[in-house]
């Protein structure tokens, strides 16, 4: 069962592992560092679809079916999958899930989906309310375009703190069995929106760093964090192995 | 950490926009559409145009250009340089009614592309509008007087 621990610590007893993940991504994010560790790759924007937000569903099927498969899992031992995307409605996992027929529970965290579908399926997972679950998130660069910023063919310039929306997705499946080498996740802390008053729509990675989080009884006091460096480093010293701002 | 400090210490992070090269890019690019626009309305002037309708044909020859560059994926490439220098003529305004009529095609033809079109021209109707309206009835009050 999951415990709590100072002001909203949740100490994982059982620790979930992690037994199988993969990601989908598209042609500019297999280009980039990472490109080597990525299962699946798609050079067609639309991934053979008819428009950019079936591509994404796309994307989310084809991530959680290839981390099934590495988890030697069927769909039928999932029992309950965590998911969301950047859409009106989660319309991008929705409609996945309607495909997969899994239980579903649909998440909208913006950046911190991946973290909170963790989060959430490492605790049902260790209170025993399930087996094997399932943590996906989703997002494509053309529909988060359309949805948040300008249609793709404004000719308009990009400011250089401009984010850019990833054309992929991750799954992760979180179970109660123990597999050598897997990743376990230990403790889970959600944190408090913190608005430090960043305005600029073009620089949202500055708005989003900022979280509240608060380790105590694991350092003296309250901490407040303020950058993503600071965050891990505060959070590897103090063995926490995730946290989502909300 | 207070609002103030990380304001700033976001300001000496941030990445900042190349405002001189910027501004000559747009220069030269705006300048080209002028200079092509001026071409234009030269040849149209060896036409048995008259003086009003040569202005109409230049403007809508620039038009239908930019459509067809947008609809074709070329115009935001070009834009992605020239920045003000596309936006601040007419072919600003027409990529903006046709970049979302091509975006939204996928939402249905009336619902979608026709209900979206304006997104991004809208504000410029209204107001472009609005404003005339005001510089009229000055104008047309200034004549009473």
């Amino acid at each position: 069962m999951p415990e709590i621990k100072g002001f909203n610590t949740v100490v994982l007893k059982n620790k979930p592992s992690i037994i199988g993940y993969a990601a989908a991504v598209g042609k500019k994010e297999a280009e980039g560092p990472l490109g080597e560790y990525f299962d699946k790759i798609y050079q067609d924007e639309f991934c053979g679809e008819k428009t950019f937000e079936k591509a994404e569903t796309h994307l989310q099927k084809a991530a959680i079916e290839t981390a099934l498969k590495k988890a030697k899992l069927s769909k039928t031992d999932i029992q309950c999958a965590f998911a969301g995307d950047l859409l009106n409605q989660c319309i991008g996992s929705s409609f996945g899930m309607r495909d997969l027929q899994l239980p579903f529970a649909g998440l909208y965290g913006a950046c911190s989906t991946m973290a909170l579908s963790l989060a959430l399926a490492g605790i049902l997972v260790d209170s025993g309310a399930a087996k094997n679950t399932v943590a996906a998130a989703s997002s494509h660069f053309c529909s988060a375009e359309r949805q948040y910023r300008y249609p793709l063919e404004y000719g308009g310039q990009r400011s250089p703190a401009a984010q850019w929306t990833v054309t992929g997705a991750g799954c992760a499946v979180v179970s109660d069995q123990k597999a050598e080498n897997a990743p376990q996740i230990e403790k889970v802390i959600i944190g408090a929106v913190r608005d430090l008053g960043i305005t600029d729509i073009n620089n949202m990675g500055a708005a989003m760093a900022p979280v509240n989080v608060k380790l105590r009884p694991y350092t003296k006091g309250m901490v407040f964090l303020h950058n993503q460096f600071q965050e891990r480093r505060h959070i590897k010293q103090n063995e926490c192995n995730i946290y989502t701002s909300a | 950490m207070n609002n103030t400090d990380y304001k700033n210490l976001v300001h000496s992070t941030t990445p900042k926009s190349p405002n001189l090269k910027n501004c000559i890019k747009a220069f030269v690019f705006g300048g080209s559409i002028c200079c092509f626009g001026q071409v234009l309305k030269t040849l149209y002037g060896l036409t048995e145009l008259n003086e009003d309708e040569i202005k109409l044909a230049v403007s809508t020859t620039l038009i239908v250009i930019t459509a067809i560059l947008t609809g074709a994926g070329v115009f935001d490439n070009i834009a992605k340089h020239a920045g003000a220098g596309t936006a601040v003529p007419i072919t600003g305004f027409a990529n903006s009614v046709v970049s979302p009529a091509v975006e939204f095609k996928s939402e249905g033809f009336i619902l979608g592309m026709g209900a979206k079109m304006f997104n991004l021209a809208g504000p410029v109707i209204v107001f472009g509008c609005s404003a005339a309206s005001v510089y009229g009835l000055i104008y047309w009050i200034t004549q009473i007087i």
